[in-house]
């Protein structure tokens, strides 16, 4: 199925949850904030969570700014 | 020999329930590395950092070294900020990321920006945002213009922190409209700090002289040609301007007034 993930299209295989989507793209253990479709998706909900066909996700971190 | 007189020094402050004791609030945008980054801070003796939310570079530097690693949210009180934003509701969807991200901290800087060229604050939209931040539990230190209605209102509201602009972000041109400032101060029942356009020592002092509670800069330090130098400096101005305004300045006065005494010259 298809997303979308920080902006660009990303084809996932089967309906991964979250907490699989961030082990496939190595981000595991850190320490980043998930938004699906405009909705914080909890830390403690990313196991549970699964991803559907068109979902828009971001996956945010902290950076130097003012 | 005499007794050392005994003078009060300064008081800790307070935004939103919590204690400090600088007064300088420092961004981490613009050093040259992370390294630089935590040097100036220390430098600096900041309490409140400043950072900014962006999305995670995926598929590439997974080692990338991490900001919060730099300034520890254990020892810093970090200050997520919605730089970038430009409606209401990216920046309230960046103070909930941020809030997820610092485990349920809740203290945020809002700026909501008019345009690119002048990083001016959109005053509507910043009200929109305040408003159904501060519903949704945030506190809201807010990055507003000089207008001291606008301050008000961003009080009115229930913002922890009205943060009003010395001049545009990162022009480093100090404070242009200090008269709008004393206006803001006069009013205001919430700590009034100086965001944005601080360019160098004198400008921090200048500031804190006039009775703000505290200074935020990134650009002053970290533009800098020697950052943690300029650091130390700012956190002396931030020091030396705060001990001014309690010690209360003499009157301006418009002729001259000997300071040594007249009697006694040898000239009569």
């Amino acid at each position: 199925m298809q997303i979308q993930l920080n902006g660009d299209p990303r084809a996932l295989d089967g309906e991964p949850t979250i907490s699989e989507l961030i082990a496939s793209l190595g981000l595991t253990g850190r320490r980043i904030a998930v938004e699906v479709n405009e909705e914080i998706v909890p830390r403690s909900q990313h196991a549970e969570t699964r991803l559907a066909e068109g979902d828009r996700v971001e996956i945010v971190h902290a950076i130097g700014g003012g | 020999m005499s007794e050392r007189m005994d003078i009060p020094g300064d008081q800790p402050w307070h935004v939103a329930g919590r204690e400090f004791t600088s007064r300088l609030l420092v961004g981490t945008g613009k050093y040259k590395d992370l390294d630089e980054t935590s040097a100036a801070i220390e430098a600096s003796g900041a309490e409140i950092v400043t950072f900014a939310v962006r999305r995670t570079n995926l598929g590439q530097n997974a080692d990338e070294p991490n900001l919060l690693d730099a300034v520890p949210p254990q020892r810093y009180t970090l200050l997520p900020n919605t730089a970038g934003c430009y409606t209401a509701k990216d920046a309230v969807r960046t103070c909930k990321l941020a809030r997820e991200l610092l485990d349920g901290h809740n203290l945020v800087k809002l700026e909501v920006l008019g345009d690119d060229n002048t990083l001016y604050p959109n005053v509507v939209e910043t009200l929109k945002a305040a408003e159904e931040l501060v519903r949704d539990g945030f506190d809201v230190m807010v990055y507003t213009s000089d207008d001291p209605i606008v301050a008000k209102e961003l009080e009115k509201i229930g913002c922890s922190a009205v943060m009003p602009l010395g001049s545009l972000i990162g022009s480093g041109h100090g404070l242009l409209n200090p008269a709008s400032l004393a206006i803001i101060l006069e009013n205001a029942n919430v700590p009034v700090l100086v965001d944005a356009g601080i360019g160098t020592a004198s400008d921090a002092a200048l500031a804190m002289e006039m009775g703000c509670a505290g200074v935020l800069m990134n650009s002053a330090i970290a533009h800098a040609r020697q950052p943690v130098l300029m650091a130390r400096a700012m956190r002396k101005a931030i020091e030396a301007g705060r001990e001014a305004f309690l010690a209360e300045r003499m009157p301006r006065r418009q002729r001259a007034e000997a300071s040594s005494p007249m009697a006694g010259r040898i000239n009569r």
